[in-house]
């Protein structure tokens, strides 16, 4: 089955230009794998993400989408430049003038004013999958296109296509620096998404630019470098895998099947993501890895709530019998419960891999069956030129802290009416905000009482 | 309103930059009379400066923004140019208003400067999207220290073409008095729309100013500060460098009018640069100096940040910030006291009011739009530093 990617704004346009650097670059590797196995993972990955034409160029099924000019227009010369792939040539619509910033001008202005130019496009891109599986879209929640427009446009993805999934990619702000009004912005943009979206994964700025300095040793960290890794996170998720065991061909309905394992209830819906190792090309070079060191790791990650496979917290453990009699607040109250997880595992010996580990009925919530809380797919192909590699998504607590982070510092913003003036302008009015910040208020109740 | 300047202009090296169809000028002056602009010549032009206004829209394939550039003290500037402002909301009501204003000094050569000041102050906390308030006495500090710095030759030398001051690029030759001054507003207009001209990591729109920088929809003052002045010639210390540029932005010598924001408060900053300087300068400078500076307690993370990959002339990079800061209100406070003095005996008044449709009520209007928007950054002055506890959340029934 087919995925189109929808970019919006400059931050969905940057990232989805190089998801398809990645997913093309892995492509045109050889895999580390038998090459009969390469060819069933080039034919599920092309299928899933190009087009390809009849001089066999591969074409992206990707929709650009921005209030401004010049980004799109950087993103399709880069592409074309690649000298691989390329974006279909009437796949992109611009406007002279961005949102500024404004989630309201974005969701009430250019969204309605532009909806069928954009829903025209991506009928057409539709139309040229055999087989659809759903839709892909990337944006940030701080700024005024992605967020605001990239809002709009989700509710009418999932009015017009109603049994398609839709997930979509979101982009957490640095805690400061990037926009003023990105709080604001931002739980305009969770609070409507919730409504629309089948899941939300999310990608934390901060968190990736520790991995960018901390991991891959990169001194002036620029945004490709921390685009860079979103995409490898990505690819190392939506590229081909075997879902079930024994599974002789690559899952033809990924997001469906992601879906499925990872939001058993609409009330959670938000996915984080980790992997596994993360370093710069030059140590990769000198590195070896076990299956069971990464997974060890990873799911420690995971309990001790690790954004990352540095300053792991190897103190926290899941609880025992004893411990939840007694209920002491101890440091096994701390550890991250989680809804459901799905493990990916990519590269050799994946035979080896033992994923006992995630099965453990502690660390879900007990409403679900613990048979429902874990699934597993796997290649034997490696990835992305890393010989073995593990990711993690997790529908968990993982992203209470930074969602209450946001939500009280607008909170505090709308208390003393602070740029309010803004938005209302755009017809965005308080009652919208406060019903925005209940919403969003019920979605941390609920992921707290796990 | 005197034909002087626009006919230099007209035979300077420039002339063919503008559209002679496009100048709007009278003989007789304004004579420094607020009412003579806004009222008298307001009402006379409008239909010829709505009429140029739209033939010069109708070019454009996206307006953004108008730049409404005029000082404060004199009579066309004030008087007309904040009409100007008002022809502008209503023929184009959903572009933006940039003001850039030139604000007296205390020893002012015109004695009614404080009454034109005031009349048009009102015009822009009610007309404009945002100000940026610039005083003459500080340009004239700037150029001097630059001059000073360039003459000493303490650092090595300085190169010739990476000064504020210089207008590289341009075509005049044989500087004249203002010139120096005028290049720093002129680059400062250039700074602000780098980042609409020219690619980024990112992007800032002129209407990302506004929107990240004005919180309540009056207070849209904001004070600027350009750094580097000049660049070295000799290139050893890139990165301290660097962080000097950050650093400067924020000392008081640098700020286009008499202010010092580092001990007000702050509401929003925001920070454009230009060349070689990456995210991770940009947090690195903002953790490093966010301690020194206060912010609102409901507006603690209130950074806004721009990248633009090329530079101006002559620099490897350069920084534009912009502050909406209480340490415009001594400036704005100055203004009222000298306004209240000539007030106080009625002096000069008669030639305001013998113009048609001036009348005594516009004095004391244009005063008290001055008293509340003083009174608006009191109220947050006063809250400075003051640890508010924060709301209380919306509770939800488990």
């Amino acid at each position: 089955m087919s995925i189109i990617t929808v970019q919006l704004g400059q931050c969905g346009n940057q990232i989805g230009y190089e998801l398809f650097d990645v997913i093309c670059n892995d492509f045109h590797s050889n895999g580390l794998c038998p090459r009969k196995e390469n060819g069933l993972y080039q034919a599920a990955s092309k299928e899933r993400f190009f087009e390809e034409t009849e001089s066999g160029e591969f074409v992206s099924r990707a929709v650009l989408l921005d209030m401004e000019p010049k980004v799109i227009s950087q993103t399709l010369s880069l592409a074309a430049h690649s000298g691989k792939w390329s974006y279909g040539e009437k796949s992109q619509f611009s406007q002279k003038q961005g949102s500024g910033n404004n989630w309201a001008n974005g969701y009430c202005v250019h969204g309605p004013k532009h909806k069928d130019i954009i829903m025209n496009l991506v009928r057409k891109e539709a139309e040229k999958c055999d087989r659809l599986g759903g839709f892909v879209t990337i944006m940030s929640m701080a700024g005024g296109t992605g967020s605001g427009m990239g809002t709009f446009i989700t509710s009418c993805l999932r009015d017009a296509y109603p049994t398609s999934l839709l997930l979509n990619e979101v982009i957490w702000p640095y805690g400061t620096g990037e926009v003023i009004v990105q709080n604001y912005n931002s739980i305009l943009t969770l609070s409507h998404l919730y409504q629309s979206s089948d899941a939300l994964l999310v990608h934390e700025n901060d968190v990736i630019h520790k991995v960018c300095s901390q991991r891959m040793n990169i001194k002036q960290i620029s945004f490709r470098d921390v685009n860079k890794v979103i995409a490898h996170q990505l690819g190392s998720v939506f590229q081909p895998a075997y879902t079930t065991d024994g599974a002789t061909h690559y899952s033809r309905n990924p997001l469906g099947e992601l879906m499925e394992s990872l939001v058993p209830h609409p009330e959670f819906k938000m996915l984080g993501l980790r992997n596994i190792p993360q370093m710069s090309e030059h140590s990769l070079a000198y590195s070896t890895f076990t299956w069971h060191g990464l997974i060890k790791h990873l799911r420690q990650m995971l309990i001790a709530n690790a954004k990352m496979e540095e300053g792991i917290n190897w103190q926290v453990h899941l609880p025992t019998e004893v411990a939840t009699r007694n209920s002491s607040l101890s440091a096994e109250q701390l550890f991250n419960r989680s809804v459901a997880n799905l493990a990916i595992f990519r590269g050799k010996d994946i035979e080896g891999a033992s994923s006992e580990g995630f099965r453990d009925p502690a660390m879900y919530t007990p409403w679900l069956p613990p048979d429902d809380s874990f699934s597993i797919w796997k290649t034997p192909r490696s990835f992305n030129k890393y010989e073995k590699s593990a990711t993690l998504m997790s529908n968990s607590q993982g992203l209470l802290k930074p969602l209450d982070c946001i939500v009280g510092k607008a909170w505090n913003m709308f208390a003393s009416k602070a740029y309010v003036h803004q938005y209302t302008k755009y017809g965005i009015e308080e009652e919208d905000f406060l019903q925005c910040f209940t919403t969003l208020e019920q979605i941390i109740s609920s992921y707290s009482t796990l | 309103m005197e034909e002087g300047v626009v006919n230099e202009i007209l035979q300077g090296p420039l002339r063919d930059l503008f559209d002679s169809t496009q100048f709007i000028t009278d003989v007789s002056g304004s004579g420094n009379n607020w009412a003579v602009g806004h009222k008298l010549y307001g009402c006379q032009y409008r239909e010829q400066i709505v009429e140029k206004l739209r033939r010069v829209a109708e070019q454009c394939d996206c307006l953004q923004c108008f730049f409404v550039i005029h000082s404060m003290g004199g009579g066309t500037g004030s008087g007309l140019g904040t009409f100007v402002l008002n022809v502008l909301e209503d023929e184009f009501p959903e572009v933006y208003r940039f003001v850039t204003s030139v604000y007296p000094s205390a020893e002012d050569d015109v004695i009614t400067s404080p009454y034109n000041s005031v009349l048009a102050m009102r015009e822009l906390t009610e007309h404009a999207d945002c100000v940026l308030p610039i005083e003459n006495q500080s340009l004239v500090d700037i150029v001097n220290k630059i001059h000073h710095m360039a003459n000493s030759g303490k650092l090595g030398a300085v190169k010739p073409n990476s000064l504020v001051t210089s207008n590289k690029g341009g075509m005049k030759e044989g500087e004249k008095p203002f010139d120096a001054m005028n290049n720093i507003v002129a680059n400062l207009l250039l700074n602000l729309t780098s980042s609409a001209r020219f690619e980024g990591a990112l992007n800032m729109d002129l209407n990302e100013i506004s929107m990240n920088l004005v919180p309540f929809p009056h207070l849209h003052y904001l004070t600027s500060s350009l750094t580097p002045l000049y660049t070295l010639a000799d290139v050893n210390v890139p990165t301290r460098r660097l962080d000097q540029m950050f650093s400067d932005a924020f000392n008081k010598d640098h700020q286009l009018i008499r202010a010092d924001p580092k001990h007000s408060l702050y509401l929003a900053c925001a920070l454009m640069v230009r060349g070689n300087v990456h995210i991770s300068d940009l947090r690195r400078n903002i953790e490093r100096l966010k301690p020194s500076l206060q912010f609102v307690s409901w507006n603690q993370e209130g950074w806004k940040t721009s990248l633009c990959s090329v530079p101006p002339v002559g620099h490897t990079h350069s920084l534009l910030a912009l502050a909406n800061n209480t340490c415009v209100k001594p400036t704005f406070i100055d203004l009222r006291d000298r306004f209240t003095r000539l007030y106080r005996k009625k002096a000069h008044l008669h030639h305001y009011l013998q113009v048609d449709g001036m009348e005594q009520s516009s004095f004391t209007d244009a005063y008290s739009s001055l008293s509340s928007l003083i009174d608006e950054y009191n109220q947050l002055d006063a809250a400075k530093g003051v640890a508010l506890p924060d709301p209380p959340r919306i509770n939800i029934a488990v």
